[in-house]
């Protein structure tokens, strides 16, 4: 043994403190690497008829890299899957936390698990061979791969982040609050809608955030089910192309380092740079609003 | 010190006395607030009723129509006939290699690092900054973690598609579930084990690792069996960098491409050239991927509830 007590646990101190730093790390390096391999595409376009072009032909000559379409699909499809996730989430996550029986609570809990762990897939594998179908016929449309469909599989996939998070959140509401509450008589109903929910606001928003975000970056639910034309859509049962389903349907056949693959890497640039958005203000959100107890509020 | 709350409020009670026309008001718009307490609550339940329902409506059409094509030979062969006939043997070795290889890599780290924020850290800026990290890297699309991979992995460490790009792209992404298991069952130990150790004269590491990481073990490995199935249902990390459409053998070295249940079920149901006649396969592989990933979180699942009525 060289080393004395106190150096050799202030080296294993250290050594904890930098590993702790892979995870930031690796988050430089993914955005360092989008950076390097996407730069190069705005030396042909320049970054507004990047973003602001409305037409997608990588492959055609001379090639157009405007992905305007493809935010654009990723903002429907996520709007409209939110309109699905969020009320269903948050209704299941106050079920949850208020109405039901410990019982209840202790099956659904894992369900809702279990619904959150299903490979993507799997969902868009559901999407394309029962989901597209039954829409084709109901609806009676060109095809049942569409903006709706994507939306509502997507919908499927975010509402168990929703309802987990806003869960934690409306349990942890002080039990004097609602004491109080139907103390001066206002039924249960009232001191969820009065009480509860205006005092897990936070953990509620951070819940649909990190929802949303999970929504628009999901990538093999809109490949397989969105439909993939790359155009703006004029209603909800026309076929999308997403910013996830276009770099991971593309980019196999994007001559390596040549201007199609860069345009694809800035297209992960502007997809990471919307999460990333999304990320920081849940945890603004979640941070300045921390509730420590009764007194906060 | 535990509250019942009665859903019948006392002010229901019936009164003794002749009510006025004021009580007799009151009475009524009470029943009316207790009406509609019962419309939103069925509409609450509804809502948990149709999550619960698209679980169960997805893993039935898949049990329903998968189930016939789970065979020995589709366990155990390589598929053969252009892809059309045999087995997915080489997917399910694929995707052990990829899920296990993840974690070969994310398990260390991610204990080291939960254990620097529950035993180490002390609340300020730094602590702060690496949870941010964490969080966002938890948030990272999918298919931008395989961008990465592609452009670090397989291109600048010249790894080429191969297992150990994918599961170094794979493991980079399960870091944060790691992570965050491994903090909930560090900070489930008791307080009073890590000072009973310290007052025995121990350091602070011998604290950690004779006693805090044994107690909390069962509560890690729940968490590594979850970043298994993580990794084991993802698709859009491996694309461009360790799966392939088809490999004539199994993989001998952490260099060579696979085949991934994922990858199959999706390349089947959208780029073959018979995308009909092989469904009966792409049911039976989506099957195979749900049991091993549900059954993964199952067994977790289970396993910590089970820890969490212990600890109590």
């Amino acid at each position: 043994m060289f080393l004395s007590r106190t150096s050799r646990e202030k080296i294993i101190r250290r050594l904890f403190f930098v590993i702790a730093f892979v995870s930031i790390g690796t988050l430089f390096l993914i955005f360092l690497f989008l950076v390097l391999e996407g730069l190069p595409i705005f030396k042909e376009v320049s970054v507004a008829q990047f973003i602001g072009g409305h037409y997608w032909y990588p492959t055609s000559d001379p090639p157009d890299f405007g992905i305007f379409p493809l935010i654009l699909a990723s903002l429907a499809v996520t709007v409209l899957s939110a309109a699905i996730s969020i009320p269903l989430g948050v209704m299941t996550a106050i079920y949850l936390a208020e109405i039901a029986s410990r019982r209840f609570r202790e099956i659904a809990k894992p369900v809702i698990e279990l619904l959150a762990s299903l490979p993507s897939v799997v969902i868009g594998f559901f999407g394309m061979v029962v989901v597209a179908p039954f829409l084709q016929e109901t609806f009676n449309l060109g095809t049942g791969l569409n903006l709706f469909n994507a939306a509502l599989m997507l919908a499927f996939m975010s509402v168990p982040t929703i309802c987990s998070i806003s869960e934690d959140a409306i349990y942890s509401v002080p039990k004097e609050l609602k004491e109080a509450s139907l103390a001066l008589g206002a039924t249960r109903l009232e001191t969820i809608v009065k009480v509860v929910l205006p005092a897990s606001i936070s953990g509620i928003s951070t819940a649909v955030i990190l929802g949303l975000s999970r929504a628009i970056g999901e990538t093999m639910v809109v490949l397989m089910v969105a439909g993939g034309a790359a155009m703006i859509p004029g209603s909800i049962f026309d076929p999308v192309r997403p910013l996830p389903a276009s770099i991971a349907a593309e980019m196999a056949e994007a001559p390596f380092r040549g201007s199609h693959y860069h345009a694809l890497f800035a297209t992960g640039i502007v997809l990471f740079l919307f999460t990333f958005c999304f990320n920081l203000i849940a945890d603004q959100i979640a941070h300045k609003y921390q509730q420590t107890g009764a007194a906060t509020l | 010190m535990s509250f019942e709350v009665q859903s019948s409020s006392p002010l229901t009670l019936e009164r003794t006395a002749p009510m006025d026309s004021s009580q007799q008001a009151y009475q009524a718009r009470l029943r009316r607030r207790k009406t509609w307490e019962g419309l939103v609550f069925s509409l609450f339940w509804g809502a948990v009723a149709i999550t619960a329902l698209g679980l169960f409506i997805i893993l039935f059409f898949m049990v329903a129509n998968g189930w016939q094509a789970i065979t020995l030979t589709f366990l155990t062969e390589a598929p053969r006939e252009a892809m059309t006939q045999g087995g997915i043997l080489p997917c399910i070795v694929g995707t052990v290699c990829l899920a296990l290889g993840a974690m070969a890599f994310a398990f260390p780290i991610g204990i080291a690092s939960a254990v620097y924020l529950s035993e180490y850290a002390r609340p300020g800026k730094t602590l702060r900054l690496i949870r941010l990290g964490i969080n966002n890297l938890a948030g990272v699309p999918s298919v931008v973690f395989g961008l990465f991979g592609l452009a670090l992995f397989v291109t600048y460490f010249r790894f080429g598609v191969s297992i150990l790009s994918g599961a170094l792209t794979l493991g980079a992404m399960s870091l944060p579930v790691i992570i965050g298991t491994t903090e909930e069952a560090l900070k489930a130990v008791p307080n009073t084990y890590r000072e009973a150790s310290l007052g025995l004269g121990a350091t602070k590491w011998q604290t950690i690792y004779r006693v805090v990481l044994p107690a909390a073990l069962p509560g890690i490995l729940t968490g590594g069996i979850l970043g298994i199935g993580r990794a084991a249902g993802e698709t859009a990390p491996i694309m461009f960098t360790a799966a392939v459409f088809f490999t004539p053998s199994l993989p001998s070295s952490l260099f060579d491409k696979v085949m991934a249940l994922p990858y199959h079920i999706y390349v089947l149901a959208t780029a073959g050239t018979e995308i009909e006649a092989t469904r009966p396969l792409q049911y039976g592989t989506a099957l195979v991927l749900i049991t091993l990933v549900l059954g993964l979180n199952l067994m977790a699942i289970l396993y910590r509830s089970r820890l969490r009525k212990k600890s109590r």
